[in-house]
């Protein structure tokens, strides 16, 4: 009998409250005592789907051909902002190989970004902005229509910068002001003034974080099909369920005629959440033309368009006794979400919850401006936040005298500060003590004084991080068993590139008692795959592997009731050992097929759910990361020396692939805090670097030794899997590891990222000059 | 690459911007002959995609800023999308698709595989052909020179250290 319940579940920081259906039986959950029965499950295990990634068989949406498929290209606004006076796509339509241009004058009007603009606007509320799409049968001959088009333009006031964005005078982005809500998201625990009164020693400080771009190596794109009356989209998406909802409510379709595939994609980061407006404008086209379309953005667009991590003024103040106990935390972020939000952005999460500290305010001001709009982007806020909040703490660990781990130590939260419930498991503590002790953190003062030669100087700097990624309901998984004695696994999930085909493979084996070989997972179709959430908020795994678990011991259990009875062995005397019924009365092995002789076509489909989150227990994931470095004084090079990041995700399910999400994380974060940064011209109001060229992500010479390490420790009261994610983890504390190991280097904190020469060197010279005036002694 | 800021020539008739009709090209790619029609301003990498159908080479960017579209000209690592298709007829080109021999991976694909040197694989293809070039012409590369190969190649997935690893294991592998 289902069983309806309400439960608590968080993504991205935020909590929602959702009612879950239960079934099955309860599953005994996989503790810390089943790890030497296992055979596959913490064991590394190469992808199941690597041949077909390392071969060009692996088809990602960009590589999708149909017969008499066509080309789409985007016509985008030029302004940060404008209103169209005069739109004429006569010329474009003529050119021979061009089959449709939709534009506001020819498509229907489909509400988008929460109303707050259309598919196609007259009003154009950042550069970037998409005005209307070609389709023809080259791409070549796209590129040549959109020079066709004949737009005039009326140019509006713009601001790109929030602070200014926020000025009573500011130009409006939308009617309904600037700020997004029209009031700050505030957060208040314990009363602040007195936590202040009560310190000993405070600290204060504003920090800059830039706007940066995910540059997924596969840019934004979707392939649109009509079969007969059903709509089958191939999109580049980390959310095949909520491309369907909202493709199928864009265009007025029921839920069963929309289709939504992805097998496999380069990369999302949180910037594939949802549809796009291209995908609603493939599927529109499709429709007029008759014909399958593809519309993919360029580099180009896809820097302007698809997303970014929001820059943030921060404004942090923190309060304490003398012996290092958190008094008072106050933090104000300003959030630059550009032209459209579809919720709040927000630093503050990490200030919150991350140590304890009884008198807590924060202020998050999500400001609109004529730029492209933002989206998650890995562990969205506490990147940022924990940059602010974690530079703050070696301040005060400074003005104190202590150690810096001493000091986080010491406000190490036993409870979760804003519920007050304890963790199902905190390994932050085992991740500090292994972390300090691979990067020998007792000898720093050691090597700086050894290493510090010439114009180089050696710094140390830690950073811990909180992060979600408990994942939870709904989730749901069918295990079939084939009559050869194979399995197939089905679910709605998506693998976004971090090995969940693999993991799962690895569950179901386990659960079931199989080779490994003997599954196959089938993802990312929404026509035959049950609903699984977004592979976002690092919760795939937690969320759906304890399904793929629940369907795998389904299917295993009524396997093993057929088993029996045609096998004539007591139930309970039988087993299931890779791929073989065992007779654990005299050892006797026969194949699972054997019974299918019998049976012929007898299909066993196992079936599982999700279940709910521990009510009274927070789940959490943590981690430590410690970094080493060299800055040259003379040049402002700041060079990595090494990264040790230790994190705790609960058990560890294939260390592989878990490796290579680490190294994953930390790259992208060392990206943030030395080089990435989307640059605007205020003036024109337009990002002067959308290009690989100019914007730059590391790149292989750019990684410095990285030792990085999980603390396995499996959490059963998580989930019956004892897994948590661990996709965003390794990417929180890396930049502010990074900052506070320059500042230990350079005597003086930077407070704005990234730290590239010219930062640096524009530091190091104002405090030159600072000094020849005879100011700048005890500058920090 | 759509020029998003430049002003449209909107006197431009549709006949002024017709270029030279398409032309009948032919190409060697994996050791066999492709004969196809295309514009000459088609790209190796978009015939490679359109017209040969091989999708292996990926556009991270279209511009040689990225190296997705990695394939190799006369056995040398080149950007796909830097090439017009009409200047490699003659050459011969080895994509991604003519690695694996007989069903079998090459070893820098099975390397790849065991050292999970990839994530979301769309980089993947190119960091293989370029490490590929790399270890034929220098079978005992050092880590330097590993980085050196794939430098080029831009990974927002961070499979780096994997990929040195890879490359490590895959020379020793190779028969020398
Ligand atoms: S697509 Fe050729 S270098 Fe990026
Ligand atoms: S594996 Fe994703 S870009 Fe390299």
């Amino acid at each position: 009998m289902p069983k309806v319940i309400k439960t608590e579940v968080e993504f991205e920081g935020r909590f929602y409250e959702e009612y879950i259906v239960l079934e099955g039986e309860d599953l005994s959950p996989w503790g810390p005592d089943r790890d030497r029965d296992f055979r596959l499950v913490g064991k590394p295990q190469p992808r199941v789907d690597g041949p077909e990634r390392v071969t060009g068989a692996a088809k990602f949406t960009h590589d999708v051909r149909l017969p008499g498929m066509l080309y789409g290209r985007i016509l985008r606004c030029p302004h940060p902002h404008a209103r169209i006076q005069r739109l004429d796509t006569s010329k474009a339509e003529k050119l021979s190989g061009v089959r449709l241009v939709l534009s506001a004058e020819n498509a229907p009007e489909i509400p988008w970004r929460m109303g707050l603009t259309k598919l196609f606007d007259r009003t154009l509320r950042y550069a970037g902005e998409e005005v209307a799409l070609v389709v023809a049968d080259e791409e070549e001959i796209c590129y040549d229509a959109l020079e066709l088009i004949e737009v005039e333009y009326k140019p509006l006031p713009f601001v790109v910068d929030p602070e200014k964005a926020l000025e009573p005078n500011a130009p409006k982005v939308h009617e309904s002001g600037n700020l997004l809500n029209g009031a700050p998201e505030v957060y208040e625990r314990g009363d602040l003034q007195k936590g202040f009164e009560e310190a000993d020693v405070v600290v204060e400080g504003t920090f800059r974080t830039q706007s940066v771009l995910h540059n997924c190596m596969e840019t934004h794109g979707s392939v649109a099909h009509w079969e007969g009356d059903t709509l089958v989209i191939w999109d580049s998406t980390q959310h095949i369920f909520g491309v369907r909802a909202q493709v199928a409510q864009a265009l007025g379709l029921p839920l069963h005629r929309v289709r939504v595939i992805k097998q496999y994609m380069g990369g999302g980061f949180g910037s594939k959440n949802a549809a796009g407006k291209y995908t609603v404008m493939a599927a529109l086209a499709a429709q007029r033309t008759g014909r399958p379309v593809q519309v993919l953005l360029d580099r180009f667009e896809e820097n302007l368009a698809a997303g970014n991590r929001p820059s943030t003024v921060q404004t942090l103040k923190l309060g304490a006794t003398r012996e290092g106990r958190l008094t008072a935390i106050y933090h104000k972020s300003i959030l630059n979400v550009g032209a459209y939000a579809a919720w709040p952005a927000s630093a503050s999460g990490p200030t919150k919850r991350l140590y304890e500290c009884p008198n807590v305010k924060t202020e998050d001001y999500s400001v609109f401006t004529n730029l492209g709009p933002f989206s998650a982007f890995r562990a969205p806020g506490y990147v940022e936040g924990t940059f602010a909040l974690e530079a703050m703490m070696d301040e005060l660990a400074r003005k104190l005298s202590l150690d810096p781990l001493e000091l986080r130590l010491r406000n190490y939260a036993e409870v979760d500060p804003i519920t007050n419930k304890p963790y199902t498991t905190k390994g932050l503590r085992a991740a500090y003590e292994r972390g300090a002790q691979l990067i020998d953190w007792e000898e720093r003062e050691r090597v700086k004084k050894e290493r510090s030669r010439g114009t180089k100087r050696i710094g140390f700097g830690m950073a811990s991080q909180i992060w979600g990624g408990s994942g939870g309901p709904p989730a749901y998984a069918l295990v079939k068993i084939n009559p050869d004695g194979t399995a197939t696994v089905i679910t709605g999930t998506q693998d976004i590139g971090t090995g969940t085909r693999t993991a799962l493979a690895q569950i179901a084996a386990e659960a079931l008692g199989f080779p490994l070989e003997s599954i196959r997972v089938e993802l990312g179709d929404t026509q035959w795959g049950v609903y699984s959430p977004l592979s976002a908020g690092s919760m795939t795994l937690a969320s759906v592997g304890p399904a793929v678990r629940a369907a795998a011991e389904d299917a295993r259990s009524q396997l093993l009731e057929v088993g029996s009875q045609v096998l004539e062995i007591p139930r309970d005397a039988l087993t299931l050992e890779n791929g073989e019924f065992v007779d654990s009365r005299d050892g006797k092995r026969s194949p699972v097929r054997t019974i299918f002789e019998k049976l012929l076509n007898y299909t066993i489909v196992g079936q599982g759910a999700r279940g709910p989150n521990p009510e009274d227990k927070n789940v959490n994931t943590f981690g430590a990361q410690f970094a080493q470095v060299e800055v040259d004084l003379e040049t402002g090079t700041v060079k990595v020396e090494r990264m040790v990041a230790v994190h705790e995700s609960g058990r560890v399910i294939n260390p592989l692939t878990i490796r290579s999400q680490l190294y994953g994380g930390i790259i992208q974060g060392l990206g943030y805090a030395l080089m990435e940064r989307r640059l605007e011209d205020p003036r024109r109001g337009i990002v002067v670097n959308p290009s690989l060229e100019t914007y730059k992500v590391p790149t292989i010479e750019d990684v410095p030794e990285i030792v990085a390490e999980m603390v396995d420790l499996p959490d059963p009261e998580a989930n019956p899997l004892g897994v948590k994610g661990v996709g965003e983890p390794p990417i929180i504390p890396t930049a502010a590891a990074v900052a506070n190991a320059v500042a230990d280097a350079l005597g003086f904190r930077i407070h704005e990222l990234p730290l590239t020469r010219d930062r640096v060197l524009t530091e190091l010279l104002s405090r030159d000059q600072d000094r020849g005036r005879g100011r700048g002694e005890g500058d920090r | 690459m759509v020029k998003v800021f430049e002003k449209r020539e909107s006197t431009l008739g549709a006949a002024d911007l017709a270029g030279p009709d398409p032309v009948s090209l032919s190409l060697r790619v994996n050791g066999q002959t492709f004969s196809f029609v295309a514009e000459p301003r088609r790209t190796l990498l978009d015939a490679l995609r359109y017209d040969l159908g091989l999708t292996g080479a990926k556009k991270g960017c279209d511009e040689g800023t990225c190296g997705a579209c990695t394939v190799l000209l006369n056995g040398k690592p080149v950007y796909s999308c830097l090439l017009l298709a009409v200047e490699c007829q003659g050459h011969e080109i080895e994509t991604i698709e003519g690695l694996a021999k007989g069903g079998k991976l090459h070893p820098v694909q099975e390397a790849f595989v065991e050292h999970d040197a990839l994530q979301c694989g769309f980089c993947t293809p190119g960091q293989i052909l370029s490490i590929k070039a790399l270890l034929d012409e220098n079978p005992e590369p050092t880590e330097e020179d590993i980085k050196r190969a794939v430098s080029g190649n831009l990974c927002r997935c961070g499979a780096y250290p994997h990929i040195v690893e890879a490359a490590r294991a895959a020379a020793k592998k190779l028969p020398r």
